[in-house]
Formats: C-alpha cells, sequence, structure tokens
C-alpha cells in the first residue's frame, strides 16, 4: 500500500529501486505525492537523483517535482537517523508544557529541531498536531504515538541500549 | 456463550499502552483458557480512562481504565465484572457519555471498527439503501433540509454544494473527503477513521449516489499513521462486500474511493489546496471561482467536505432529515463533536447539539485543568481560534453566536489553558504558525506573518509597546481582508482576541540591558 506502514532504518539509495517504485505507481491520479513518500519511506529522504528519475518517469519538468519536494513537510534532503522523534509543538500541547520538553531535548540530545545526532541515532523533528489533543504533551517516535510525555520517558523509548 | 472483552485501537489509546494491554488481556484469556473473545473497538472518547477495557455483561459493558499492561491480571484474578480499584462501571452509565447526544459517534467505540456485520447491526448502511431508493435530487434536499453545514470549520450548507455539483453536467465528477485534520485540539475525524470507519465510506457513497460521483478519494494527514492504515483496511472490506464498486449494494450505482496521504502541510486543509495536492501539485491554494462544486479535483466537479459533514450523512438518512433538524439552535442545526483538549482533567469528545455552553463543556465534563491551577484562557476552533477568557464561557455553542463575539466554532476543538499561560507568547506563535505553514502564493500571508511575529517579539521585549501594538493592529487588518484564503485571513482572530482579552499580557517594560541602550 502506499505510504507509512512503519518507520525504519532508511534502506540505502538505489537508483533503480526509486525508478520502479516511479514506473510501478505512474497509473494512480495525481501520481506524484504517493510516489514520493514511497521513496521518502523507503530511503528515509528524497534527493536530487531520485528527483531527476521521477520527473523522467512522469514527463515533468525537474523544476515541477523540485518544487513539489520543497513544498510538503514530510520529505527531507538528508536521510533521518535510526529514530524519528516527533515532537508536537501546536497549541494544545504548549498547554501541557510542550515547548520545555522540546528545549530539554534539544539540550538533552546537543540538536536542534530538523537534526540528527552526529552517531545518526536520532533525528528530531517539530509536528504540528497529532490528534492526541486530550493526553498531550504527544511524541510520535518512529511511527508510534505516546501521549502524556516527558523528556525521560522519551529518551527511555529511543534508547538503544538493552536491559 | 463467548464473552467480549474490548480494548481499544484508537491511536490516543495505543498512546496510553493500549497494545500492551491488549496482549496482556490475550494471554489472560489463553492461560485461563477462557471463552472469551478480544474485540479491538474505537475510542469512546472518554479518553483521560485510556486505555478503558471492556467486558460484556448481563447487565451491560463494565468498564476498567485508565488499564495498565500491569493491571490486567489482578483484573482476571477479581472477576471480570467484579469490584476492582480500576472497575469504573457500566460504561453506559457514566454522566461524560450519557449526558451526550450522539448521532455521528453513535457506534464509535461501540462496535468491531473492520466489521461490516457489527456495523450494520448497530443501524449501519441503513442510509445509504434508503439512498439507493431515492431520486438524486431528493437525497441532496435531503442533506439541506437537515440544515447539515460545513463541521470542518467554515459552516457552509453541505447541501447547497451536493445541488451545485448535482447541476454541473460532467462526465466524471468526485467526491473528496477533507481529512486533513490539522487544527490542534481536534481529533474527531481521527476517531471516525480508526473508530467507525464505514460510516464516512457509507456517507460518501450517498453522496456519490447523490451527485453522480463514481470516483471518491480520502485526503489523510500524514500524521494519522494509524487511521490511515485502518482507513485503508475497511475500504478494502467495503469493497470485498459490494459496498464499493460496479454495483454498489446490488445497485446499478457506481462508487469506488481509496486514501491518499498528505505530506505535512497544514494549508492543505484548505479545500482548493488539498485538490492541488490530490492531483500532485504543491499544495497552494487557488483562488475562487470557481469553485470546486463546478471545477474541482482535475478540474471536474468536485463535493469537497470534512469528514465529521460525510459522516454525518447516513444518520440524517436513515432517520430523516427532521431528526437531525430537531437537535441544534438558531441556525446551527444538528449535533457537534466537540474534542476537550489541553490542560483539561478529563479531555476527550463529546457530541451534543448546539447550543452548549463553555462553562458546561470545561467545568462538568472537563472537571477543570489538568494541573490543578485556574483556568485562564480557552482557545476554540483551532490554531485560527480566538482566544478567550472566562467571561465568554456562557456564549452558547453556535456558529452565529460565537462569530458575534469574535470567535468562531471551526471544527469544534477547544483547547483549555491555565494561568501559567503568556498570551503574548501565544499570539507570537499564531503569527509564526502562519508563517510556517502559510502556501506563499499571497503577499499578506506570507510577508505579514513573519512581520507580525517580529513585532510580537519587539511587544515582549518592552520596545515601543503602544506604537508596536498599533502596527500589529493595522497588520492584522491587512491579512485579514488581503489574504486569499482562512490561513491568512483567520491569523488575526488568536492575536487580535489575545490582545483584546488579554491586554495585560502585553504590557510588557523594557528589560534592563534593552533600556540601558
Amino acid at each position: 500500500m502506499l505510504g507509512k506502514e512503519h518507520l525504519g532504518i532508511p534502506s540505502p539509495w538505489d537508483p533503480d529501486g526509486a525508478r520502479r517504485i516511479a514506473v510501478e505507481l505512474k497509473g494512480l491520479e495525481g501520481p506524484l505525492l504517493p510516489i514520493l513518500h514511497a521513496i521518502n519511506d523507503r530511503f528515509g529522504h528524497v534527493n536530487t537523483e531520485a528527483i531527476v528519475i521521477v520527473a523522467d518517469v512522469l514527463n515533468l519538468s525537474r523544476a515541477d517535482v523540485q518544487g513539489v519536494v520543497s513544498f510538503y513537510h514530510d520529505f527531507r534532503r538528508e536521510p533521518h537517523g535510526r529514530h524519528v522523534v516527533k515532537v508536537c509543538r501546536a497549541e494544545a500541547c504548549q498547554s501541557m508544557g510542550s515547548e520545555d520538553l522540546a528545549a530539554r531535548l534539544e539540550r538533552a540530545l546537543g540538536i536542534k529541531f530538523g537534526e540528527t545526532t552526529s552517531d545518526r541515532r536520532i533525528t528530531l523533528e517539530p509536528v504540528y498536531c497529532l490528534g492526541n489533543c486530550a493526553l498531550s504533551p504527544s511524541v510520535l517516535i518512529d511511527g508510534e504515538l505516546h501521549g502524556r510525555m516527558d523528556e525521560s520517558k522519551v529518551l527511555a523509548l529511543v534508547s538503544e541500549e538493552r536491559p | 456463550m463467548t464473552v467480549k472483552v474490548f480494548v481499544p485501537c484508537d491511536a490516543a489509546a495505543l498512546s496510553m499502552g493500549a497494545e500492551a494491554v491488549a496482549n496482556a488481556v490475550h494471554a489472560e484469556i489463553v492461560s485461563r483458557k477462557l471463552d472469551f473473545r478480544l474485540i479491538r473497538n474505537g475510542s469512546r472518547g472518554l479518553l483521560w480512562l485510556e486505555p478503558l477495557v471492556e467486558v460484556e455483561t448481563p447487565k451491560g459493558r463494565v468498564g476498567y481504565g485508565p488499564v495498565k499492561a500491569t493491571d490486567v491480571k489482578s483484573i482476571f484474578d477479581a472477576g471480570l465484572g467484579q469490584a476492582h480499584k480500576l472497575n469504573v462501571g457500566l460504561v453506559e452509565e457514566i454522566p461524560y457519555l450519557k449526558k451526550q447526544e450522539r448521532l455521528t459517534f453513535a457506534r464509535c467505540g461501540i462496535t468491531d471498527p473492520l466489521s461490516l456485520e457489527d456495523y450494520e447491526a448497530h443501524g449501519g448502511l441503513k442510509g445509504l439503501r434508503k439512498a439507493l431508493e431515492m431520486a438524486p435530487a431528493a437525497i441532496v434536499q435531503a442533506v439541506t433540509d437537515s440544515g447539515l453545514r460545513g463541521r470542518g470549520g467554515a459552516g457552509f450548507p453541505t447541501g447547497i454544494k451536493w445541488k451545485t455539483v448535482l447541476q454541473t453536467e460532467s462526465p466524471q465528477k468526485y467526491v473528496v473527503c477533507n481529512a486533513d485534520e490539522g487544527d490542534s485540539g481536534t481529533f474527531s475525524d481521527r476517531m471516525i477513521m480508526e473508530g467507525d470507519p464505514f460510516a464516512l465510506i457509507e456517507g460518501m457513497a450517498i453522496a456519490g449516489v447523490a451527485v453522480g460521483a463514481t470516483r471518491g478519494y480520502v485526503y489523510i494527514r500524514s500524521e494519522y499513521p494509524h487511521a490511515f492504515k485502518q482507513m485503508n483496511s475497511a475500504i478494502e472490506v467495503a469493497r470485498e462486500n459490494g459496498l464499493l464498486g460496479t454495483n454498489v449494494l446490488g445497485s446499478n450505482h457506481i462508487f469506488d474511493m481509496e486514501t491518499r496521504l498528505g505530506a505535512g502541510a497544514y494549508i492543505c486543509g484548505e479545500e482548493t489546496s488539498l485538490l492541488e495536492s490530490l492531483e500532485g501539485k504543491r499544495g497552494q491554494i487557488r483562488p475562487k471561482p470557481p469553485l470546486p462544486a463546478i471545477a474541482g479535483l482535475f478540474s471536474k466537479p468536485t463535493v469537497v467536505n470534512n469528514l465529521v459533514s460525510l459522516a454525518s450523512v447516513p444518520v440524517i438518512l436513515s432517520e430523516g432529515p427532521e431528526h437531525y433538524k430537531n437537535f441544534g439552535m438558531g441556525r446551527s442545526r444538528g449535533t457537534m463533536p466537540i474534542q476537550l483538549a489541553g490542560n483539561i482533567k478529563r479531555g476527550g469528545l463529546i457530541e451534543r447539539a448546539f447550543g452548549i455552553t463553555l462553562r458546561e463543556l470545561i467545568e462538568d465534563y472537563g472537571g477543570g485543568t489538568y494541573t490543578g491551577r485556574p483556568v485562564r484562557a480557552v482557545q476554540v476552533g483551532g490554531p485560527l481560534g480566538a482566544y478567550w477568557p472566562t467571561n465568554l464561557f456562557d456564549v452558547p455553542l453556535d456558529y452565529e453566536a460565537f462569530a458575534a463575539k469574535g470567535g468562531m466554532v471551526g471544527h469544534g476543538g477547544v483547547v483549555v489553558f491555565d494561568d501559567t499561560v503568556d498570551l503574548a507568547k501565544q499570539a507570537r506563535f499564531a503569527f509564526e504558525f502562519c508563517a510556517i505553514e502559510s502556501c506563499g502564493k499571497c503577499t499578506p500571508c506570507r510577508i505579514g506573518s513573519a512581520r507580525g511575529a517580529e513585532t510580537v517579539d519587539k511587544i515582549m521585549r518592552g520596545e515601543r509597546v503602544i506604537e508596536n501594538i498599533d502596527l500589529v493592529r493595522d497588520l492584522c487588518e491587512t491579512l485579514r481582508d488581503g489574504s486569499l484564503c482562512a490561513l491568512g485571513g483567520l491569523t488575526p482572530m488568536p492575536v487580535m482576541s489575545a490582545i483584546e482579552h488579554f491586554p495585560e499580557d502585553f504590557d510588557r517594560k523594557p528589560s534592563h540591558a534593552a533600556a540601558a541602550e
């Protein structure tokens, strides 16, 4: 099926694989977003080479595809880390201290939002509402939703040390 | 007799550990060799009780909540339905639920969301069956007569949209469901997709039959991975059972649908931007006219409705427009699924007829703030809604009454803040959010939002406060009158309401560093 089934460690970039995705989905009505999602899911990002391939398969200009990739927050230009932590920074979560949580996570991980730790363990991203607004603060970690979060709970969920 | 045990698969329940609870329940059933069946239902919307485990008993369904996986063994030890510290009694008798008027959410949390049999046993498909025996114009008339208005926020009469599409000749027409529920404080679309997806499918099929559209799309935001998956599964089941396809429920009507995933752009909740996105373009808004009802998806006549609007159509058809219309007040007819969120003790989904007050919602249902501190402000209607103080809590929930006080009902999200909130910071965020999410098409929104955030920064630093507040006021007028769509047009609402109602938060003094310059 199209789109995110789960997030995992991105596959290494493979132009033939990207082309196969584009060819397989090109028959859909409005195929560009489904194709970009599938590439972004598989490889963790949509790079310039992918843009060229997709433009070729769909007979669009590179600028058209580039414009779409840059418009949407979901499409990354760099591969993500082994864990993707999306912290909700919208109003309902703000009312429950999400800005404090966001600042603490930046400090604890030593990165800003939109960045990946140097050991490639964690990518930290903002998100504006996960639809879990009665159980704030909410965080989406590797595609799984977690409510009533705090710094220690988030860090425990992305810890790779086995107990 | 097999006993049914329910553990929700709703994302909010999962966010509090429902998966581990379901696994623990399953393990107990197996190890105790019980004749029990575990059902993954949707959520009842009593979100502070999630995960809410329910057990069928001769008296009704008994609930336990909030349950942790480690509580499961003791619940089975005590005997299901027996006294236990987490036993909340008969779920239907919990006042939060009992006092509701559930029409659109009548089945949510009760049924197995992917069982069409269960759906039918609880009143499903009656609306579509009725519609299949009616003339298209009569279906549209019924929706018009019900008084249903767009639940996405704009409140435009649904029947009028449908009528336009019906009357526009075209070899291909579309039904598009806007499930890009981006407003903070809202989750009703998500709950339907996860808890009663057939209600949406039935509503879309009725819309298709009514206007002569054979294809439908549900545009789901990527922030809802669980809803996306559940919707796809439900569409599969609907297809296998002939609810979708070339002979809808054995009739000669064709209707099929599929999901499409958004890509993290709030603006795609705006209907024309959503259509651009579905076509595979940047989600930039289209100037109107032409209306999407005349030239929408791929320039074909298109019904674009919010998910809750579409999911309300089956009950309007099955029970009759009069039944639906008898709920509500003034020109706001029917019920509204209100989502109580933010800093609130008992948050959740409350479906009530229009006319209920914020006071009843926040005090009676919500029980005050989660932190236990006094309520200071509430934002109703998402990030573009007004911030209101407690002295406006008696305004009845009604499109016109809210507008008269400078607010809006929007998609029904109510976000509560305690007395630690800084409204200048919230006003700044409103501009910042507009700047992040602006599609860039029109100048007031693209540039004005960034300048607005900078100006509020100056106010917060105590720089020429009075002059800068005047500047914000002026900028807000430009945004309101000069933007192409609601994002730029309504960003002034949270900003100006914060300044109007909470002027003390903007009365900043220069910091020592700034004063020394």
